[in-house]
């Protein structure tokens, strides 16, 4: 079995939904990571909130958050445990990031600590 | 002689003269600590049928097991100073011998021998049979019946948990409070498990399987009496123990089969431990770290409102989703899925229990066959028929067979 994360990328992180739509989209997150959950296939993950969001860059020039001047967001990840690569993306289909559009959420396996990929 | 009298002295304070004889003698000398409660219990059964009950019969049997005690240390003393005479030099007096049994000193020595019998070099399995020995007073065959085995595969069990004690040298003492987390979570686990066995046990003595849990939660209350683990997963637990125990008078019908919650009368849960259990559940909410028995405590204090209504099923669907990632189980999963039926409709259900392929598990088919109930009827009756083969004990049988009969109807 392998590991893969599932990154959540967000055309716009600065977009505000409604109270309303959090509550939605917050239920629907738990019960996406709660039915991979429930197939033991959940190793870790997080969301990545944009308060206290910095960009650090050459030279040291720091901004506030990934927002404004570049097009995507990451959102948050999570690292699941799959056979392969199809079953990771199986996962990342139920995500309900991609209820928005422009989002995407991108699989990528992780490299095993003796790195032998 | 009353007839309840000695056995319920036997569960009381067998476990206590037991912990302070062999918090004095060592915890080495375990083995010789229970001879002595035992033997204090062979002389009450000698002495009181034809000299009377005495007036206060706890302090009758601390007096004895004092004496023994102080018998067993002089002639050991006396044994030493016969075949090794230069110890008589060093050590020439036996010395005053004083057997603290206060209140005190037995609640600290059941909680250090709770520690002991729950370490780490132990199996789970004979932690909880050592705890139930020394610290339950339960007999070998009983312990051998809530095992499903027998008496000499608990006996060896036992044997070999007391070697590795002393192998290890374990002592009884409480454990260094940096370390107090960590062994502490070894402790919750073994009187989970312990009240496990008593709640799910596959065991037909459903007498025994109610004192296991009682068991488990007079253990439980005795960490919750010393600061030092007063802490908030011990809460969370008590709090679950006492929420599923308020269901027991509900749980076995007149004949004494299972009833399943959904048919039980609630009128015959008990308010007194549903209460408890709130008052526990909120205590362990005084830290800032969740463990899996304030989220299982969480979802048992949601069954104690017996109404569906979507707040009840939302909720617990969140603190499935919640255990499930700190967590994995089988019956969690399955569990979960029920819960999103409830909260989140049938079909949706459905499509994710496919998933789990808990297929070697006849509640995965139960659960499928009751979620294609009124959708796909034919679906149903096979998932019913595939759990009723799977199904290992009687009482499980009947149920399946219930909901068999009542969808040919």
């Amino acid at each position: 079995m392998d590991e893969f994360i599932l990154i959540f990328r967000h055309e716009d992180g600065q977009k505000l939904a409604s109270p309303e739509q959090i509550q939605i989209w917050m239920k629907q997150t738990m019960d996406w990571i709660g039915g991979i959950a429930a197939q033991n296939k959940f190793s870790s993950g997080t969301g990545l909130p944009f308060d206290d969001a910095r960009v650090v860059r050459p030279n040291n020039v720091v901004t506030n958050g990934p927002f404004g001047e570049i097009k995507e967001t990451i959102g948050g990840y999570i690292i699941v445990k799959a056979n392969s690569v199809d079953e990771a993306v199986e996962f990342a289909k139920g995500c309900p990031v991609l209820q928005g559009e422009g989002n995407s959420v991108e699989v990528r396996k992780i490299a095993k600590a003796d790195n032998v990929h | 002689m009353s007839h309840e009298l000695v056995p319920h002295l036997f569960r009381t304070e067998f476990s206590k003269i037991t912990a302070v004889i062999s918090k004095f003698l060592g915890l080495e000398h375990l083995e010789v600590a229970e001879d002595i409660a035992s033997d204090t219990f062979v002389v009450a059964l000698e002495t009181w049928p034809f000299q009377g009950i005495p007036e206060n019969p706890t302090a009758w049997l601390y007096t004895v097991a004092k004496n023994k005690a102080k018998n067993y240390i002089n002639r050991h003393y006396l044994f030493t100073g016969k075949i090794a005479p230069q110890v008589k030099s060093t050590c020439p007096n036996v010395p005053e011998i004083e057997i603290d049994l206060s209140a005190q000193n037995i609640t600290d020595s059941q909680l250090q021998m709770l520690f002991a019998v729950c370490h780490p070099a132990i199996a789970s399995e004979a932690q909880i049979g050592l705890a139930l020995r020394i610290l339950g007073g339960f007999g070998i065959d009983e312990i051998a019946n809530a095992f499903l085995t027998n008496k000499e595969t608990i006996n060896k069990r036992l044997f070999r948990a007391k070697e590795k004690l002393r192998q290890e040298k374990v002592q009884l003492e409480f454990p260094p409070s940096t370390e107090i987390d960590k062994r502490l979570e070894t402790v919750l686990t073994t009187l989970y498990l312990l009240y496990n066995e008593g709640y799910y046990s596959e065991s037909r003595d459903a007498v025994l399987r109610e004192d296991l849990c009682l068991e488990a939660m007079r253990l439980t209350y005795l960490l919750l009496q010393n600061e030092k683990t007063n802490l908030p997963p011990v809460n969370a637990l008590l709090s679950l123990m006492c929420f599923h125990a308020s269901r027991f008078p509900a749980r076995k019908d007149a004949n004494g089969q299972l009833v399943l919650y959904h048919d039980q009368d609630e009128t015959l849960w008990n308010r007194e431990l549903i209460t408890k259990g709130i008052y526990y559940l909120q205590l362990a909410a005084q830290g800032n770290k969740i463990s899996k028995y304030h989220l299982e405590a969480s979802i048992a204090y949601w069954h104690t409102q017996k109404a569906d209504t979507p707040e009840k099923w939302e909720n617990i669907l969140q603190l499935y989703n919640k255990l499930l990632v700190l967590e994995y189980s089988p019956v969690a999963a399955l569990n979960r899925t029920y819960a999103l039926a409830k909260a989140n409709g049938k079909q949706e259900a459905i499509i994710q229990a496919e998933k789990l392929q808990l297929t070697h598990n006849h509640y995965y088919h139960t659960l499928l066959g009751e979620l294609y109930e009124n959708l796909d009827n034919n679906k149903a009756m096979a998932c019913y028929e595939t759990a009723f083969t799977l199904a290992k004990t009687q009482p499980d049988k009947q149920i399946i067979q219930k909901k068999i009969d009542r969808l040919k109807t």
